[in-house]
């Protein structure tokens, strides 16, 4: 519709006016039709496209059954009925995916102990099992990403490839060497530390917390692999220096020097003077 | 042939003859030889500094055979394998070979890194001994000042060292220096572009910044501490005032050999603390922060801590721009005060303030005993007010790292520094300052009426004193001669001297004797509970 002007253009064709005026019912037949066509035609494309709503109507597996009851004991006091969400409590799960479910659950950040500025990981309430049966639930009613099969999910990845997507966009919430950062308002990235591939994948899936989504667009699943094989190597790498001093830099590299260094040696001053 | 007999003895003597005759330095020798040093821990903290300068000196020189001051693009190809295949500045690469693949190299780094770390801490606080105990005042002004510069030409070593290995850190330091300098009205913008040779980073500052690191600096601390220690010796070194010393004698031990063998000894210790640092912990792992790449900046990233309160006072400035209308209009950024006008009054009011108190006290005479911290309050308060401001700028450095672990807001973290940086020092001078005047208090108390002794008499009407043993002779009042009152009776030998011993007594403590024909003396019977009867 750039240019309403040009005369081959199809809407152009279609207002143009018919010589000769067809008959009052003919015509009526003749929009009811196309109104009935156009109907299905939205209607068969939304079904096709949108499988999430119709999935609802579909009875759910076993596997979600199971996790449905666990999600009415002890979700849906946040998230409501059918994880539809409560107003200032907590958010709708519908088409969450359960990529955020298993990172959330495993991790013990679900369910929150306190409302406040983030939740924080803990020991998790629910095994690996109810963990699976909750995200096949949340999954079940209105889709969204999954975190693909298997423990293993770095092999095969680039280490030096990962490093640096790592330091572009991961570095400056979780420092160079994963230690952690704080954001505004008592909200953090935190320390990257002794944690399984699924739960990394999880994380960038569906960018729990303040953490951005990076989803399989934005960095495709061999880049994610990337990712992971680098974090796995760093928290392997048993740090040729010595006692890493937390990974935070200078800032407590500059504690340390005090309270070892400078302190040691005013102790050395005092005992060589002494000395007599 | 016949044996020449050598008589030992004899031979450090005809040496030393045969030396005199070609040089003639025994003169000049024998004044130094006999030069005498006052001893006291707090004289020894300079040395820290200087001994850990040598190590810089040794270490650096190691680091300089193997690094390449170079920022043309290689690809790494060594053995830290997550960086393998990755492009990077040369410099970065020989840092990253001097790391991992030069036999020593890491430890050399690390021990540098850690030597420039205890040469900055040492260096400030040697300036607070100094500070408080006066021995700033005249005839001493002119090494204060050295001292002060020598401060910020290490501030200058420091800065260009972290720099050179061209890492994601150091790049994120040097882009913000960049903005510091930008920040500078009028002359900012030309600043910059000469000392990056164009626009940030442009290809050569590196190699810059290597000169300045190895030759220019060093050779300016080098002369610097010379003029320092040279200072020294000819104005004579300040001592405390004490029994047989005077504002007109020097009263300790000669330079040689006792003075000389112990600052030997204190040499070993201080790099042996160095070494024990870098050996034992990890400082800059540069392997870890990535080559530089503008697009790259790290949470926690900080300067190393002396230059930290520039940190944590950009961090604390409002973000006050100021706009001037003047023709296309004008910007001084936020950024200048904290980073450029605060530094200028930092540099500049530290060198002038002996001048400051010689001036408010009408005091042209000169010191060569120190006073006690407490004798001056103004001026310990002073000292702790200044100590207080750097300390909140210091943290606030490092707030993101502290609200981090410690579970606090960052926003509070903020706030709480700028409003800590304003009433904190007020806070520090009061508090010490009433401190200090408690301290002359009751250094005079004991003056007056003696040391406690411990022991409670009961008089016939039934009043408690505590019995007081006067210092002086026949109750008279002794003046206070600006040294250590004693305060216990073990330190006026009425009482046996205090067991030595850091943890438990290095010597027996004295039995009681036991008198020849006496039972040696038991135990008291245990005391029964007197029950009462009805």
């Amino acid at each position: 519709m750039t240019s309403p002007h040009r005369s081959g253009g199809l809407l152009a064709r279609m207002r143009r006016r018919r010589a000769v005026p067809r008959s009052k019912a003919r015509r009526r037949i003749a929009s009811a039709t196309r109104l009935l066509a156009a109907l299905v035609l939205a209607g068969g494309l939304y079904t096709a496209f949108a499988p999430a709503i119709s999935a609802q109507d579909a009875p759910l597996s076993p596997a979600a059954m199971e996790g449905k009851a666990l999600f009415d004991t002890s979700c849906i006091s946040c998230h409501g009925m059918n994880a539809q969400g409560i107003e200032g409590r907590g958010p709708s799960l519908i088409g969450v995916g359960g990529a955020s479910v298993d990172f959330q659950v495993s991790t013990g950040r679900m369910p929150l102990g306190s409302q406040g500025a983030q939740a924080v990981e803990k020991p998790p309430v629910f095994n690996e099992e109810q963990t699976r049966q909750l995200a096949q639930y949340v999954q079940e009613l209105g889709g969204g990403p999954q975190i693909p099969e298997g423990d293993n999910l770095h092999s095969g990845g680039d280490v030096a490839a990962g490093g640096q997507i790592f330091r572009l966009n991961c570095s400056s919430c979780h420092a160079f060497g994963g230690g952690g950062g704080a954001l505004s308002s008592g909200k953090f990235a935190p320390r990257i530390s002794n944690t399984d591939d699924r739960v990394i994948w999880g994380a960038m899936l569906s960018g729990p917390q303040n953490m951005p989504v990076f989803g399989d667009n934005q960095l495709t699943p061999d880049q994610k692999r990337d990712v992971i094989a680098y974090i796995q190597e760093t928290l392997k790498d048993r740090d040729p220096g010595g006692f890493n001093l937390g990974r935070l830099g200078p800032t407590t590299e500059g504690l340390a020097v005090f309270v070892v260094g400078i302190t040691a040696l005013i102790f050395t001053a005092l005992w060589i003077a002494g000395k007599s | 042939m016949k044996r020449r007999k050598i008589d030992v003895r004899t031979l450090p003597a005809k040496a030393g003859n045969e030396v005199e005759d070609r040089l003639g330095v025994a003169t000049p020798l024998r004044g130094i030889i006999n030069k005498v040093f006052p001893d006291h821990w707090s004289f020894l903290l300079g040395e820290i500094a200087l001994f850990s300068f040598i190590v810089l000196l040794l270490t650096g020189t190691f680091l300089t055979l193997f690094f390449e001051p170079s920022m043309k693009e290689v690809t790494y190809d060594g053995s830290y394998a997550p960086l393998r295949g990755v492009h990077m500045s040369a410099a970065y690469a020989s840092s990253l070979d001097l790391s991992f693949d030069v036999r020593g190299g890491l430890i050399m780094r690390q021990m540098h890194h850690w030597a420039a770390l205890v040469f900055m801490g040492a260096i400030v606080v040697h300036m607070l001994r100094i500070f408080f105990t006066g021995a700033f005042r005249k005839p001493r002004e002119v090494n204060w000042i050295i001292g002060s510069l020598l401060f910020w030409i290490g501030f200058l070593a420091g800065f260009t060292g972290y720099s050179l290995p061209d890492d994601g850190l150091s790049g994120t330091g040097l882009r913000i220096a960049s903005a510091i300098m930008l920040s500078i009205p009028l002359i900012g913008t030309w600043l910059t572009s000469s000392i990056f040779n164009g626009e940030f980073p442009g290809e050569i500052i590196i190699s810059r910044f290597f000169i300045a690191h190895v030759l220019l600096i060093p050779a300016l601390l080098v002369a610097l501490i010379s003029v320092h220690l040279a200072l020294v010796f000819k104005q004579k070194h300040t001592q405390w005032p004490g029994p047989g010393r005077t504002n007109n004698n020097v009263v300790g031990e000669r330079f040689f050999p006792r003075y000389t063998i112990k600052q030997a000894g204190f040499f070993m210790a201080v790099a042996g603390v160095i070494a024990l640092l870098a050996g034992a912990m990890q400082i800059n792992p540069i392997w870890l922060f990535g080559p530089y790449e503008a697009g790259v900046v790290s949470a926690a990233s900080q300067p190393d801590w002396y230059v930290m309160f520039l940190d944590g006072s950009t961090r604390l400035m409002p973000a006050w721009q100021i706009n001037i209308g003047i023709g296309n209009g004008y910007v001084i950024p936020p950024i200048f005060w904290p980073t450029v006008v605060l530094p200028g009054f930092l540099t500049m009011l530290p060198m002038l303030y002996p001048f400051i108190e010689a001036r408010l006290n009408r005091d042209n005479k000169i010191h060569n005993l120190l006073q006690r911290p407490r004798d001056v309050p103004q001026r310990t308060a002073l000292g702790m007010m200044a100590v207080a401001f750097f300390l909140v700028l210091v943290l606030s450095g490092g707030n993101d790292v502290i609200a981090d672990k410690f579970n606090i807001s960052l926003n509070a973290m903020t706030w709480a520094g700028r409003i800590g940086l304003l009433l904190l020092p007020p806070i520090a001078y009061y508090v010490t300052y009433r401190i200090c005047l408690g301290l002359q208090q009751h250094d005079r108390e004991v003056l007056a009426h003696g040391v406690e002794t411990g022991i409670i008499r009961r008089a016939p009407d039934g009043r408690f004193y505590e019995v007081h043993q006067p210092l002086g002779h026949d109750h008279e009042e002794l003046e206070y001669a600006g040294w250590v009152v004693p305060k216990k009776m073990n330190r006026l030998g009425a009482l046996g001297p205090a067991l030595k011993g850091f943890f438990r007594p290095i010597e027996r403590p004295a039995e009681a004797p036991v008198s020849p024909g006496h039972p040696p003396i038991e135990p008291a019977p245990e005391r029964r509970e007197i029950e009462s009867k009805h």
